[in-house]
């Protein structure tokens, strides 16, 4: 089978796709950083002085620690379930272990993550609500949340190949999920018997957790936190086992 | 020792392989139709030795391709087995992971890790590749800038750098000039002088002599001849002769899949 180095051939191909998006957006990095804060202004408008808000205080940076997770999320979903029909060229005619183009693809969005953590954190500090011990959460939380975006590109790209309306029903299924995130609400606003469903959903458990580690200084509830781990090592499970399954025949369908 | 076996390989493809939208799925399923095969490759045996190169020929549709495939480990056979040893570098199109947006150099280390070579061993051929690719003027500039030659060039420097026991060769050999043609045939020869192994697909018979002591006729998916090149290229195009005839037009004698 393939002999390579599989990092270095992963490390390419992320800096390939990382390379190719920015080089042809002049401001380059800029876009990363002016669309959550231009979203920030806009939804702090909305549901500040249009819609009655009894909480109002740290609504901004409440609201970017659901924008930053949830861009990642829809952005790597997005993209990795359409790589390996983008890259069909490399699936065709290089033997490359095929996985290794979604990972890439999700782990390429994560550079564009990093600076939007960054800012996220800038903003945090700027506001005011200084460091804790409990930011040490922070890597564990992301991590869990890029293996499980990883885990659904695996599954979203080998499906999108034998169906091609996969990435629509993506699509459809990020608009839904922006509602369904507690972007610009609270956990507190969300009636008890929903609250376990929504602890399920790793990008709302991740939300959560942000508030509770940038904003309320402390470690995320446990029953949370296993939730998170649970789902996200799920669904990386069940996507490179559904991959597997699915790339026997990749070469034919694309 | 055997770098490729093939034992009754027999590959399809379901007839309607573009169609991929949820509507092809649901109408088969309600009607329960069953997909139309169509075999490309049908009850294949053959072997590579290490050291030895074989060609592939046949008219266009005859399987050749779907073969390399199978070779390449890119696509599995339906049945039979295809066993693999050693490390097995493929050129099957060239340029297919090159990015336009990206530069010669960032082209040049992208596909070095494709082919299968380490950090280091990239750091170690880049001299050579791009002495071997000669367009230096070109590898800070982006590819879509690039003229196809230039890019086919770059491709092929890279390929023959896969520290490879055997290379499977798509019709790749008829790139850029005739200067850079001949550089590319004397880097083969050099790899097999070395010991490699070459599976060669192409319809340029001066090529095939050349390169290949051996060769198999395939013809709609079927092993017709397995032998020696003289003998299957006479058997081969004794009967692209007969057809040409039979159509009404004279065989070519330097393509014999033409037109």
């Amino acid at each position: 089978m393939w002999t390579g180095a599989y990092r270095f051939a992963a490390a390419c191909l992320v800096e390939k796709d990382f390379k190719v998006r920015y080089r042809n957006m002049s401001l380059g990095l800029f876009w990363s950083l002016l669309n959550p804060l231009v979203m920030m202004g806009v939804m702090t408008f909305v549901f500040t002085r249009i819609f009655s808000n009894p909480n109002t205080r740290d609504f901004p940076i409440s609201i970017l620690c659901g924008l930053v997770p949830f861009n990642f999320y829809s952005t790597a979903f997005l993209t990795g379930t359409t790589s390996l029909v983008d890259n069909s060229h490399l699936v065709k005619r290089v033997p490359v272990p095929r996985e290794i183009i979604p990972i890439t693809t999700v782990l390429a969005n994560c550079l564009h993550l990093a600076i939007q953590i960054g800012l996220l954190l800038a903003i945090v500090l700027i506001w005011g609500k200084g460091v804790s011990v409990s930011w040490l959460w922070l890597p564990v939380v992301w991590g869990f949340e890029i293996l499980f975006v990883c885990g659904l590109a695996l599954i979203g790209s080998s499906v999108n190949v034998y169906v091609r309306d996969t990435r629509y029903v993506v699509e459809s299924a990020n608009t839904i999920l922006f509602w369904l995130v507690p972007i610009f609400y609270s956990f507190s606003a969300i009636p008890p018997r929903f609250r376990e469903i929504y602890q399920l959903n790793p990008i709302a458990a991740l939300v959560m957790a942000l508030r509770n580690i940038l904003l309320e200084h402390h470690a995320p509830a446990f029953s949370l936190l296993w939730r998170l781990a649970a789902v996200s090592c799920f669904t990386l499970a069940a996507g490179l086992l559904i991959f597997r399954r699915l790339q026997r025949r990749f070469y034919t369908y694309l | 020792m055997a770098l490729i076996e093939f034992d009754s390989v027999s590959k399809w493809f379901p007839h309607s392989g573009g169609r991929t939208l949820l509507r092809n799925h649901l109408v088969r399923w309600v009607t329960r139709k069953h997909r139309e095969k169509f075999y490309a490759l049908t009850n294949v045996s053959f072997r590579v030795e290490s050291g030895e190169s074989v060609a592939v020929v046949g008219s266009n549709g005859a399987g050749k391709s779907t073969l390399l495939g199978l070779a390449a480990g890119l696509v599995a056979p339906d049945s039979g087995t295809v066993e693999r040893k050693g490390r097995i570098a493929t050129m099957l199109e060239l340029g297919s992971g090159f990015h336009p947006d990206l530069t010669g150099n960032e082209n040049l280390m992208l596909n070095a890790s494709l082919i299968g070579l380490n950090r280091k061993e990239t750091s170690e051929a880049y001299d050579s590749i791009t002495d071997f690719a000669g367009i230096p003027d070109f590898m800070n500039e982006p590819q879509r800038t690039w003229s196809s030659g230039m890019v086919a060039r770059l491709a092929f420097a890279v390929a023959i750098h896969a520290r490879a026991d055997m290379f499977l060769i798509d019709e790749v050999l008829a790139v850029g000039d005739t200067a850079f043609q001949e550089k590319c045939r004397a880097a083969l020869a050099d790899f097999r002088r070395k010991g490699g192994s070459v599976l060669f697909v192409s319809h340029a018979v001066a090529a095939v002599s050349e390169v290949c002591t051996r060769a198999i006729w395939l013809d709609h998916g079927q092993l017709m001849l397995d032998g020696s090149v003289r003998d299957v290229l006479a058997a081969y195009q004794g009967k692209a002769a007969i057809a040409a005839q039979v159509a009404g037009a004279p065989a070519s004698r330097h393509d014999i899949d033409a037109p």
